[in-house]
């Protein structure tokens, strides 16, 4: 098998997987309980916020562990905003922060949406007249998960400072996570969305960095775990799981994105021998390594799709989160200009550090058999 | 390693996860974790395994596979159950009742709402944390659009009247929310019969995994989502699917209500014989809850004249582990929400021990709660001069 799926979801280490059932069978005590088995799940617990910490550069203190990425965007965005504030973000978001911000409109609240360039890039210049005194909030993904840009997160941020001392920046990093590096310091933004499972961690886990001062007004109210920020018993195998896969991707990670890179220029060298082929996610700086979107002309990605898939080579059209229903199409690839032609025959390939060179060999081999004869049958 | 004695009487906290639960999720890290939202065969494979949880969690509780929406936990369910509804039925009225012994994530969300406009009765319960169907029938009026109460306390295991209440609020046409949290898996549920619309659950009060929950969503309740994103459960429940979670809640919940009649059979008497040795050689000591309504697995006492804290920690130096209140509540000085509505004055509450067995507790594990337990609690007493004052 040849899994390229890697930005839908990945596979779990195996001591991930190890961690986990460890804390399920050993560990299982609730973090807040006064007895042993509760304070050796709070030890647990605590070190796992400091190994995703490091990964990020924070504060052990800053890490709110949530259900997952989805869960920290609708908190980090209901939880920075009140009534009547002016919000920004982009028209290639995530479905969790578009259709938020989708529905905060319908609730009153002005949303400016920021177009793209044929790279994915926001217009910064757009950005700079949108913010008012009024804008709260301007949340934009570092890295996107259809065509791999990567947001110019630090001149936003300076940008929205320089314009609005008040307005808040959040930043759905779970694409950027063990795609580019990450360091919340050095970006000086005020909230990031993590997610396990697009770092060999656990699903239904994640993370929201709350830059330290930051007063976020909570979303799931109740037993006042997380430093009173997310309420609910901590999923303590999941959040140690995560705090394995964090700690694990750190070791070496220049190495892991130098592969990476390397697992994307070699495809893309072999790609370019064939005829018929776009590539929306150029190997340059502004496009993550591990995202290889790909038009293939007179093709139907659904088809190339079920066609990779007898090889058992497994890739996406469009983001797995929206591929089932028509109501959600794609909106990111029309987004940065691609017409219908170069929309319906789109693949993205999305590596991982433990993909190998002649997976890509591999997939290139099946692309050749394929190719001619579903454009033959179009034709 | 110490090879003391290790008893676990805090399954109302959590419950380890069953080895047959575990074994069922393990192939969904290693071999089957694709995305259960991609289209490719990988991804559907996963996606067959969530609705085979669903059934299995739909027929533990009379429900329909498409009632059942999967949740981060207890909390996100009580969370959502109770503001979507309160949001989407905002026309209808804004008006919500509720009990004072509800669990926080019940509590700490209607006092939200208070801030937002809507109106909460909160209603007081007996001596042994019953609510009254009559003092229900008087909150209501033409704007209450939700009754939430919860099925089981988590402190004292006192059952309400669910039926009766679920029947109420279908003749007046107003939503009912139970938090189910400590039912599901000791008690026999039928939402349906019970007249139930909307019931939370959490799998790791019944040997299930943590961080997986789910709400049940009658056919027809106007619900607003929660989280907000991709089309997840059917559109009203963004976020990738935490598929061995499910697929862990799913055997979990087979597996208990598979053999529930039975456990409930053996953890009784097991509680009972334990209550019953703490009355009759602990002087000065109450039980906490309604002496039958009450969940199998739920001895919840007060003893007069000590610190409930300290109580704990000599336990748990005994390899004991038990629970002052809740372990929600469990780091805080104030005495529980719960205990003080049913009349207990704070010095009482203070002195609060609440020991939950679970499938592992055997008769040897209550005799020897109850050897060492009148022993602690005189140690601790003699350092009490309120005590030497009374015994005086």
């Amino acid at each position: 098998m040849i899994y390229f799926d890697n930005s839908a979801t990945t596979k779990p280490r195996s001591q991930v997987v190890h961690e986990v059932t460890e804390c399920m069978e050993k560990c299982f005590g609730n973090p807040s309980s006064a007895h042993r088995l509760g304070m050796d799940a709070e030890k647990k617990l605590k070190m796992a916020r400091e190994r995703v910490a490091r990964l990020i550069n924070a504060k052990p203190g800053e890490l709110v562990f949530t259900s997952g990425g989805s869960e920290a965007n609708n908190m980090a965005i209901l939880g920075a905003i009140d009534k009547g504030q002016h919000l920004i973000t982009s028209r290639i978001e995530h479905p969790s922060v578009l259709r938020l911000f989708e529905k905060l409109e319908k609730d009153g609240f002005p949303v400016t949406y920021l177009d793209v360039d044929r790279s994915g890039l926001v217009n910064l210049e757009q950005l700079a007249a949108a913010i008012q005194e009024n804008t709260r909030l301007v949340s934009v993904m570092h890295v996107n998960n259809e065509i791999g840009t990567i947001q110019p997160v630090p001149k936003i941020i300076q940008l929205v400072r320089e314009k609005n001392r008040k307005a808040k920046v959040h930043v759905d990093g779970v694409q950027a996570l063990g795609k580019v590096a990450v360091d919340v310091k050095k970006l000086d933004v005020d909230l990031m969305s993590l997610s396990a499972h697009k770092i060999h961690g656990p699903k239904g886990v994640g993370a929201l960095y709350v830059k330290n001062g930051f007063n976020l007004k909570p979303l799931m109210i109740g037993g006042g775990q997380e430093a009173d920020l997310r309420s609910g018993t901590e999923n303590l195998p999941g959040i140690s799981g995560f705090g394995v896969a964090a700690e694990l991707l750190g070791e070496d990670l220049e190495a892991k994105l130098a592969h990476v890179k390397a697992l994307k220029l070699y495809f893309i060298t072999m790609l370019q021998a064939l005829d018929g082929v776009l590539i929306n996610s150029p190997a340059d700086d502004v496009h993550a390594d591990a995202i290889l979107n790909v038009s293939f002309e007179d093709v139907k990605g659904e088809v190339l799709l079920r066609a990779l898939e007898d090889y058992e080579i497994y890739v996406s059209t469009g983001s797995a989160c929206s591929a089932r229903k028509a109501a959600h199409r794609n909106y990111v690839l029309p987004a940065i200009g691609l017409k219908e032609r170069h929309i319906e025959g789109a693949i993205r390939f999305s590596f991982s550090h433990l993909n190998k060179l002649d997976e890509v060999e591999k997939a290139m081999a099946a692309l050749y058999k394929i190719l001619p004869v579903l454009r033959r049958v179009k034709k | 390693m110490s090879t003391a004695k290790r008893i676990y009487m805090d399954h109302a906290a959590t419950t380890y996860t069953h080895r047959e639960v575990l074994q069922e999720m393990l192939p969904f890290f290693t071999d089957y974790y694709g995305n259960p939202s991609s289209i490719h065969q990988f991804g559907r494979e996963v996606k067959k395994n969530i609705d085979i949880a669903r059934e299995r969690v739909a027929k533990a509780i009379g429900a329909l596979p498409e009632e059942i929406y999967f949740t981060a936990g207890g909390s996100e369910a009580d969370n959502w159950a109770i503001k979507g509804s309160a949001y989407a039925n905002r026309k209808k009225g804004n008006h919500i009742i509720t009990s004072v012994i509800e669990h926080h994530a019940v509590l700490h969300t209607c006092e939200y709402l208070e801030k937002e406009g809507f109106e909460v009765t909160y209603l007081p319960v007996d001596r042994f944390g019953m609510v009254s169907v009559e003092d229900v029938r008087n909150a209501i009026t033409d704007k209450t659009i939700l009754i939430t109460l919860m099925y089981a306390n988590n402190e004292i295991g006192t059952i309400q009247p669910i039926e009766e209440i679920g029947r109420l609020a279908k003749e007046k046409g107003i939503y009912f929310h139970t938090d189910a949290v400590q039912a599901v898996g000791s008690v026999k549920i039928d939402v349906k019969q019970q007249n139930i619309d909307m019931l939370s659950l959490s799998a790791h009060k019944f040997y299930g995994p943590k961080g997986i929950g789910a709400l049940y969503v009658r056919k027809g309740v106007k619900l607003i989502s929660f989280l907000h994103g991709g089309a997840q459960e059917r559109g009203r429940r963004a976020g990738t699917e935490n598929v061995p979670g499910i697929v862990g809640l799913g055997k979990a919940i087979e597996l208990a209500s598979g053999k529930l009649d039975e456990s409930v059979a053996r953890i009784t008497g097991l509680r009972d014989k334990l209550v019953q040795g703490v009355m009759e050689n602990i002087p000065y000591t109450r039980l906490n809850g309604h002496p039958e309504k009450r969940l199998a697995n739920n001895a919840s006492f007060c003893f007069e004249y000590i610190e409930g804290e300290s109580l704990l920690l000599n336990l748990d130096l005994k390899g004991v582990a038990g629970s002052s209140g809740s372990a929600c509540t469990s780091g805080s000085l104030d005495p529980s929400h719960v205990l003080l509505a049913i009349g207990l004055p704070h010095e009482i509450a203070h002195g609060s021990l609440r020991l939950s067995l679970g499938e592992i507790n055997t008769e040897a594990d209550v005799d020897y709660v109850l050897q060492i337990l009148p022993e602690i609690v005189d140690k601790l007493r003699q350092m009490s001069p309120l005590y030497e004052k009374v015994k005086g």
